[in-house]
């Protein structure tokens, strides 16, 4: 008769209806709205000089076209600049439809309403669009040249510009440092784009009767797209509700908002009169969504004999692609998560984020750490190579010691807030990959190497998330939390905190992500921040209204509230079982009645003698029912941290690579459920695998996305997938009342470093590029031999 | 031009009028209401709107429904037992934490339940081969063979 | 990504077929694992379909002595199951994943005609030819088509707009004779970068190439040789890779040359069992 819960594999409480078809999704909503459909740019860069929609009006079933001409000036502003930042001095969005230049191939142009997205999409064909082409700039070397421009206004086509430096604890910078160290090293390094690419694209359908609008969208974050929405709708906020339905995945690509369709389609769903929808379709999500990763690094680095790194001195250029909606989140994250587990002597990074003809550039799971962890951990590995030393070596010689938490890395993470390590233990996880992989014992030889990398991620970043927490008299306990859901299981995680909390059976309890009829305020879901910032809040709203049940119950039985407990949903005397009285009643007498429609509120209403005469029915103080809320607002993020490591053998003649062995350690904190955890884990693992060996964006040098169908785009199988071993390390974070730390990006973090260390060592050839396809490796290989 | 047509769709016939160019994944989702079959490519690559046509597993985003007028259609909701409850696979893939946002899932549920049913004890290669033409972003694959395997014991357990 | 709107055609026999076919002109659809991803991402726009999976009796699979004879219908997963031709066979599991095969048919892989396409290879290293017919103004005219004249350029096929392809003959292997097919593929599944079909016997070496040129590169060895590494050289000269976004033309080639020298190795040793050598 537990209910203890927290920790354990506890099965999905959303499986049932994902595994029989009833998930919802949002395209299996809205069977009647009109479908929308766009026509996107087939150019890089060019200059929309005329529209001609004459031809389209005669398709069957076509409803509206809308131009940018057509919107109202408040629907056609520029898109919002979500996160400012002082160094993004020339910040761009686009609008929702091309207002005059379109940026990159498959920015939207014209908007297309009609019976449905066949006949939407015969109207599209049919609209001529009149462009002056302009020359495109693809590529950072070209971008950086500032010969053309993708912006008129942007010169030298830098949006951002920003150095940190931690100096040395003589005062020394970086560069002193390394001009002076014993031991010099400089590089290049270069890491192509790649996207998130859920199955399911986004989506938006919207519906108004006159008064109210409700919009769902295909989102990982409800409550702020409803803000935006409201805003560029000019509708009072208590008069728009969003919704994320089941979510088909995100990975960072839906937390960007209001995509110009978010607008769009609520815009017509009013204007029309009609309900509307638009669903995104994978060639649009390929040249129209967002992509990331992209960056051309330059590293140098001065070490002593123990290969201790003395400074480190890191310039990064960093590919925005034509808008910077989500600001410069990603560099900043590259630009400080870089430092992992590490303590360099001084740290210098400056990152230019530029501008180029190409889709928007946002985070994907990871958000800017690949990168970061990319460039550590070659420089990790040089290191030893020059010193001829084993590397793990010379990574334990730069880690924080345990006993140097929490550790203050003295820069300004991605939240503004100082970068300080709460809690962790590097030397014990290397201890603890080591062992799993077999890294003593392994012999090398040709064709097949071990490669090694760690990082840590911050997580679980504000500004805060919040927990509703209703118990009503049928016992059922439901939990509401605004931020959403795309695959992680927090109807789980959630309720097992819940059921934990009140002590109730976990079948009791439901949750509800995403929905801001149900909960209003929230963040949304990124930065692996749900388990913490969201857990931790309904587990303050439960201790909430777990007091208050007490208080309830402590009258009813006449105890003194700290004697009791609650188990199985009935709150009782600790020692006297029969002095109970479940939660359900404890509901009943929460909420005093005059009315009754059933028996059990038969007992709350006002002759049923339950109230004392001489008091108010509802206690000054008190409100009404048995429920709270209460938000969890973190004081800074929490830092997760991990080792992977794995074994690779490469084809000496089809120079064919595959990864034989794939392990993991991870440290998230306490695990609220395993099973979930390392689900995350091998998901992670396998997008990283992706990035490494098989996934990028191609353009070619007119701006065209040459690879935009999943033909060309080559997301692995199950095939090309090694199995994933794990070892769990948990370090409780001292921030938190639950002591938890994210896990959702956890996998995907230092993968494509570990394959190019495992790479360099099966190949004895420096492998400073990622991902890496086997002509590239025959290409090494041919270069090598001269 | 519409075409009549009937899909017995889960062992019930459905007659509706289809352009010819009506893809099946979409005749199922909207014209019959069929909505557990994903699009995720509509090129064929990914295999979220796998669905099992008279008793085969094929892609419905690349069959015209005109095309297949009297076949038999299962899709995910027609996966269940006769009695209602989860079918093994089904089970399966909760069990083993086979599925996280569950997009995939409908194309996965259809093409092992063919796989087992040719083959109800596969070998680990046998298993991977059997579900090398559907795309999953979430798990890694990992947890769905582990589940495949289960399917099969369960299977065998209840023969 | 929705298909253009367009006439649809479902004739019950042959007859039907060819002659709507030469009324209306437009394409034929058969398994639709190429034609209708063209469709939906509109890159094929034809008025008219002519939808062959119910002409009857185009699913055949035939065998004699001499060959297979695969309608037109014949998916590929049903000549693979059938097993009656060990290199059609083999060359089966290496197109696209098992849910594909289900649909797709093996006519419609040589009329597709890509250049990485493995169907194509196994014809032209055999030898074989396709049937094809269509309507003259009173009857049904047929010609067959042997491989060498068959394929015309990359997704390019002898059969002209208004001709059906109703068979295709592969002729049986030599007694006595070995096989291999190697591929390298950037997943498994997909086209393959490069590939090569070889059958060796007692007294010749014959290779076809994919993934290296327009159409499938075939190279004939004369006489069994010992040094197989040479033989690939041959094979490797033979071939005009091009580079795309998944391979240099440079590996293209160096990869032809291996995967020759692997199949040739294979094939020769293959046959020598068979001769019990
Ligand atoms: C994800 C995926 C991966 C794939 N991987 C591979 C692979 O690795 N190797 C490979 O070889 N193929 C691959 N294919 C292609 C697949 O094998 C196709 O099925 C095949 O190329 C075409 O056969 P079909 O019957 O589907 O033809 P359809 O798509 O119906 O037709 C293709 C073309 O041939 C014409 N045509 C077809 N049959 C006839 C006929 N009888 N007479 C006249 N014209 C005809 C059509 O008009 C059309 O132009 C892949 C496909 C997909 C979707
Ligand atoms: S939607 Fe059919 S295979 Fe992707
Ligand atoms: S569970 Fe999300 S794609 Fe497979």
């Amino acid at each position: 008769m537990t209910t203890k819960l927290f920790g354990e594999p506890v099965q999905r409480r959303e499986d049932p209806r994902l595994l029989t078809g009833n998930g919802r999704y949002l395209d299996d909503l809205g069977r009647e709205a009109l479908a929308a459909a766009f026509v996107r740019s087939p150019h890089a860069h060019a200059r929309v000089r005329d529209i001609d929609v004459t031809a389209a009006l005669d398709v069957e079933g076509l409803v509206a076209v809308y131009t940018w001409e057509d919107l109202p000036e408040r629907v056609g502003r520029a898109l919002p600049l979500l996160i400012p930042h002082p160094a993004l001095t020339h910040g761009r969005t686009a609008y929702p439809l091309a207002r005059d230049v379109v940026r990159h191939v498959g920015e939207p142009v014209v908007m297309v309403v009609a019976a449905d997205r066949y006949a939407a999409e015969d109207a599209c064909a049919l609209i001529e669009v009149d462009y002056e082409p302009l020359k495109p700039v693809v590529g950072l070397e070209e971008a950086v040249q500032g010969a053309q421009l993708v912006h008129e206004d942007v010169p030298g086509n830098v949006g951002a510009h920003l150095v940190q430096e931690v100096a040395a604890a003589d005062g020394r910078g970086a560069r002193e440092a390394i001009e002076t160290a014993p031991h010099t090293l400089a590089f290049r390094l270069d890491i192509e784009r790649s996207a998130s690419m859920p199955l399911e694209g986004r989506g938006v359908y919207a519906r108004w009767d006159g008064r109210d609008l409700r919009v769902y969208s295909s989102t990982q974050t409800s409550t702020s797209v409803r803000m935006a929405v409201a805003a560029a709708l000019g509708l009072p906020l208590p008069q728009v509700e969003v919704i994320a339905p089941d979510v088909g995945g995100g990975f960072g690509v839906k937390i960007v908002h209001p995509w110009p369709e978010e607008v769009l389609v609520p815009w017509a769903a009013m204007t029309l009169g009609r309900e509307v929808k638009w669903t995104e379709d994978r060639r649009e999500h390929f040249i129209s969504s967002a992509h990331e990763r992209g960056q051309v690094q330059y590293v140098r680095v001065g070490f002593d004999d123990d290969g201790r790194v003395l400074g480190l001195d890191v310039t990064i250029l960093h590919d925005h692609g034509a808008y910077t909606p989500y600001g410069i989140i990603v560099p900043i994250v590259t630009s400080t998560q870089l430092l992992g587990p590490y303590k360099p002597g001084s740290y210098r990074v400056e990152f230019t984020a530029v501008y180029t003809n190409t889709v928007q550039v946002t985070p994907y799971r990871g958000a800017g750490r690949p990168q970061g962890v990319f460039c550590m951990e070659r420089t990790m590995d040089k290191i030893a190579r020059y010193l001829g030393k084993d590397r793990t070596q010379v990574r334990e010689a730069n880690f924080i010691r345990p006993e140097e938490f929490p550790y203050d890395q003295k820069m300004t993470f991605q939240d503004g807030r100082p970068l300080i390590y709460d809690s962790g233990n590097y030397p014990e996880m290397l201890r603890m990959i080591k062992e799993l992989i077999g890294w003593d014992s392994f012999e090398a030889g040709p064709g097949r190497g071990i490669g090694i990398g760690c990082y840590v991620e911050g997580t679980g970043v504000g500004p805060y998330e919040g927990g509703h927490v209703q118990i009503t008299s049928d016992g059922r306990v439901h939990v509401s939390t605004g931020l959403t859901s795309q695959g992680q299981g927090h109807e789980t995680a959630f309720a097992q905190i819940a059921a934990t909390e009140l002590g109730v059976p976990i079948e009791r309890v439901s949750v509800v992500t995403g929905d801001t009829r149900r909960f209003g305020y929230a963040v949304g879901t990124f930065a692996s921040r749900a388990a913490v910032v969201s857990g931790n809040a309904i587990a303050l709203a439960c201790r909430k209204v777990r007091e208050k049940a007490l208080r309830i119950a402590a009258d009813a039985l006449e105890a003194n509230p700290a004697d009791l407990e609650i188990a199985d949903g009935v709150v009782h005397v600790a020692g006297t079982p029969s002095a109970a009285v479940p939660l359900s009643t404890v509901a009943v007498l929460a909420n005093p009645l005059r009315y009754a429609f059933d028996e059990e509120t038969a007992k709350a209403t006002q002759f049923a003698g339950a109230a004392a005469p001489d008091r108010p029915p509802v206690a000054e103080g008190e409100e009404p029912g048995l429920e709270g809320r209460d938000y969890y607002s973190p004081i800074r993020s929490t830092f997760a941290a991990g080792m992977h490591a794995a074994i690779v053998e490469t084809d000496p003649d089809t120079a064919e690579i595959k990864v034989v062995r794939y392990a993991v350690v991870h440290d998230c904190g306490r695990l609220i459920n395993p099973m979930i955890v390392e689900g995350q884990i091998h998901g992670g693992v396998a997008q990283g695998i992706g990035g490494a060996l098989y996934e990028r964006m191609v353009y070619d040098q007119h701006g065209q996305l040459v690879n935009a169908s999943f033909m060309d785009f080559l997301m692995p199988y199950a095939t090309e997938i090694p199995h994933v071993e794990t070892g769990h390390l948990e370090t409780p974070s001292p921030l938190n009342p639950l002591g938890v730390k994210g896990a959702g990006e956890a996998g995907v973090i230092p993968v494509s470093a570990v394959i190019a260390s495992a790479l360099e060592d099966a190949e004895g050839i420096e492998v400073n590029r990622m991902p890496i396809s086997p002509s590239e490796l025959f290409e090494l290989r041919a270069a090598r031999m001269g | 031009m519409e075409h009549e047509i009937t899909l017995i769709v889960n062992g019930v016939p459905r007659r509706t009028g289809v352009p010819a160019r009506r893809l099946l994944s979409d005749c199922l989702r909207h014209d019959l209401g069929l909505t557990g079959t994903h699009v995720g490519c509509e090129h064929g690559v990914c295999g979220c709107c796998t669905v099992l046509l008279d008793g085969r597993p094929v892609r419905s985003c690349l069959t015209f429904a005109v095309t297949v007028d009297g076949a038999e259609i299962t899709t995910v909701e027609g996966l269940a037992d006769a009695d209602g409850g989860l079918s093994a696979v089904q089970r399966a893939f909760a069990e083993c934490h086979g599925l996280q946002c569950g997009f995939c899932t409908p194309g996965f549920l259809c093409t092992v339940t063919a796989l087992l049913r040719e083959n109800p004890a596969p070998t680990e290669d046998e298993v991977i081969d059997g579900i090398s033409g559907n795309l999953c972003r979430c798990t890694g694959y990992q947890n769905i063979v582990k589940a495949v395997h289960r399917a099969a014991e369960l299977l065998a357990e209840e023969a | 990504m929705k298909p253009p709107p367009f006439a649809y055609h479902a004739p019950r026999d042959l007859v039907a077929a060819v002659r709507t076919l030469a009324e209306v002109g437009g394409k034929v659809l058969a398994g639709g694992q190429s034609l209708i991803p063209m469709l939906n991402m509109r890159l094929a726009a034809p008025e008219h379909l002519v939808d062959i999976n119910r002409v009857a009796g185009l699913d055949e699979i035939e065998v004699t002595p001499a060959g297979v004879r695969v309608g037109a219908t014949a998916r590929h997963a049903d000549v693979e199951a059938a097993g009656v031709h060990p290199l059609l066979t083999r060359a089966l599991k290496l197109v696209a994943h098992p849910v594909i095969r289900n649909r797709g048919t093996v006519v419609g892989s040589l009329v597709h005609a890509d250049p990485a396409a493995e169907l194509p290879a196994v014809l032209a290293l055999l030898d074989g030819r396709v049937r094809l017919a269509r309507w003259d103004g009173d009857g049904v005219a047929v010609r067959e088509v042997p491989a060498a004249d068959f394929f015309v350029g990359p997704m390019e096929s002898a059969v002209e707009p208004d001709e059906v392809a109703v068979s295709a003959f592969f002729p049986a292997l030599a007694p006595g004779s070995g096989f291999a097919f190697e591929e390298v593929s950037r997943r498994h599944g997909d086209y393959a970068l490069a590939g090569v079909c070889a059958v060796v016997t007692a007294r010749s070496a014959k290779v076809a190439c994919i993934g290296v040129g327009p159409v499938p590169v075939v190279v004939e060895l004369g006489e069994a040789w010992s040094d197989w590494r040479a033989a690939a050289a041959v094979v490797r000269a033979a071939t005009d890779p091009e580079g795309d976004i998944h391979a240099s033309a440079a590996y293209r080639g160096h990869l032809v040359g291996v995967l020759a020298e692997r199949a040739l190795r294979e094939a020769a040793r293959e046959g020598a069992a068979a001769r019990g050598a």
